[in-house]
């Protein structure tokens, strides 16, 4: 055990810790075909409901506003859409997945009622404008997650 | 001290997944909402009745925080107030504790309550345990939720042949029942004939704490639906009525750092206190049914005396002649109780769901022969965590 390092305090003990938790997440059948599409079709893909037709990404096995099941329905949406919103993280931390500064995005996809969060490259945050197209960029080797999309980039008009 | 309830609350809705070791095919929204559609099929009702939904698991099992933010797809919750509870293995009948009251209080008229938990997805329930103990004095010695207290106790009380016998034999009655419960996760087939081999070749875990004595670690969710008798009476044919509840927690095998070892423990104290201010004085006459939180059987056979408040070695004595069993005086655990099937923080729900569904007459293949008018249950967890609930088949017991 260390001890703390202030004058007054230098007989306390600091317990050390570092917690090994393994587990594992089940994807579901819903959200696996959807990674699936991203990995094998490059598509992305969500589901609409056929009572209230609300679409949804990601995908829903059920209607969360009238419980009807809707994993059957699938609808290709583009893989463009409109920046609706952003973020720029400026803060480093070992658990974030970019460089910083970078940008995180709210991406109304066509065909979407709801926009879609994900990483927004190829741009400096300070040319980002609201409203302007971007596309999907997908990750050149797969890891069966939602980053098989790496990122969003500008579309070039 | 008496109790009074603001108002009378029914059970109008109960819904559960089929319990398991592997539900890979859902992922945690869609497990949790298989169970709501299925409790609000049972009350006959839509989301749009629901105003309040309290959600709960234990945390870090499945290592996502602030789960019922990222469950509100599965929950039904949007734009619906909503309560988090998180009571580690009591969880489950704390929502409905939690979740009478709100109810009871008349803040809401109707209550959905969800518990949950898909250990296969935490890896490790002992890492969890053990890794998050107190730094000081406990992380480097907690061996999970695996002890052998009881089983010492047990033996030094009634000598090991008779307590051995006693702990297998009550595990073998459990797996009977579960096997007559189709949602039971784990269903053996023992026999008691299989006594003498168990005692002596089951893995042994913790002292005289075997394999085949401790519960599983299962996936599964757990939906309740409460409301206030105006309310319940419309909804449903036969609402089961919470007559009253009790929570009493000590942390007393942690007794060197925290607590002096206390004569009575948390189960006796609930059970004692809850029967006196309803005026129940022989529980083992009362009760038509118990649904036990048995984490194991050794648990269960030592339990068993402080829920019924019964000396000596009454609780064995019925564990021997069967008194516990489907047919007995108090049948114990029809569902199979938890040594069968533990998603935790579903499991404690499971027992109030049992006990209601066993009053309504609806828990078909292992439904109990006798009428059920009366039902206990019982929630456990942290490390004496107890939860004790009364249901009653009839509004009769205002005056008592």
């Amino acid at each position: 055990m260390n001890t703390c390092r202030n004058e007054i305090s230098k007989d306390c003990f600091v317990v050390p810790g570092k917690m090994a938790l393994p587990n594992q997440y089940f994807a579901g059948r819903v959200g696996s075909k959807f990674i699936i599409s991203l990995r094998d079709s490059r598509k992305i893909l969500g589901v609409r409901c056929p009572k209230c037709k609300s679409v949804y990404v990601p995908p829903l096995e059920y209607c969360e506003k009238d419980m009807t099941k809707i994993d059957e329905n699938w609808v290709e949406l583009g893989n463009e859409g409109v920046l609706t919103n952003y973020t720029v993280v400026n803060y480093r931390d070992a658990h974030l997945p970019r460089k910083v500064p970078y940008i995180l995005g709210m991406v109304l996809l066509d065909g979407a009622e709801t926009p879609f969060v994900h990483i927004v490259s190829g741009i400096e945050p300070e040319n980002v404008e609201i409203g302007m197209r971007v596309k999907a960029v997908f990750a050149d080797k797969t890891t069966n997650t939602i980053l098989d999309i790496d990122h969003f980039a500008p579309v070039e008009e | 001290m008496t109790k009074k309830k603001n108002r009378n609350v029914g059970i109008v809705g109960i819904g559960m997944t089929e319990i398991s070791s592997h539900k890979e095919d859902q992922n945690q929204p869609e497990m949790i909402n298989e169970a709501v559609r299925a409790a609000l099929a049972d009350a006959g009702i839509t989301l749009k009745d629901i105003d309040c939904v309290v959600h709960g698991n234990m945390e870090l099992f499945e290592m996502v925080h602030q789960p019922d933010l990222w469950h509100m797809i599965g929950t039904g919750a949007l734009g619906k107030p909503e309560f988090r509870i998180t009571t580690g293995g009591t969880t489950g009948m704390t929502l409905i504790a939690a979740s009478d009251n709100l109810v009871a209080s008349g803040m809401y008229d109707v209550v959905m309550a969800i518990g949950f938990n898909k250990l296969q997805e935490a890896g490790s329930t002992t890492g969890g345990i053990t890794n998050m103990a107190d730094p000081l004095w406990y992380r480097h010695l907690q061996t999970g939720a695996l002890t052998s207290t009881s089983a010492n106790m047990t033996i030094e009380e009634f000598g090991a042949e008779r307590a051995r016998k006693a702990a297998m034999k009550h595990r073998i009655m459990m797996d009977k029942h579960a096997g007559l419960n189709e949602r039971a996760h784990r269903r053996l087939g023992l026999e008691y004939n299989q006594m003498e081999d168990l005692m002596k070749n089951s893995p042994p875990l913790i002292g005289d704490l075997r394999l085949i004595h401790m519960c599983s670690q299962s996936d599964g969710a757990c939906v309740m639906i409460l409301a206030s008798e105006e309310k319940a009476k419309k909804i449903s044919k036969k609402p089961v009525w919470i007559r009253d509840h009790i929570a009493v927690h000590r942390e007393e095998t942690a007794s060197n750092a925290y607590f002096p070892i206390l004569s009575e423990n948390s189960h006796r104290a609930a059970a004692r206190k809850l029967f006196a201010r309803n005026g129940i004085t022989n529980p083992v006459e009362y009760f038509d049914v118990f649904e036990m939180y048995d984490p194991s059987a050794w648990w269960g056979i030592e339990w068993l005396r402080d829920f019924f408040l019964l000396k000596g070695d009454e609780a064995i004595k019925m564990v021997e002649n069967g008194d516990w069993d489907l047919d007995g005086k108090v049948p114990v655990n029809p569902s199979g109780g938890v040594t069968a099937s533990n998603p935790i923080s579903a499991t404690a729900m499971l027992k109030p769901a049992e006990v209601a569904l066993q009053i309504r007459g609806d828990a078909g293949t292992h439904q109990l022969k006798r009428e059920v008018r009366h039902g206990l249950a019982s929630g456990f967890g942290g490390v004496m965590w107890t939860e004790l609930m009364i249901l009653e088949k009839d509004l009769n017991w205002q005056g008592v």
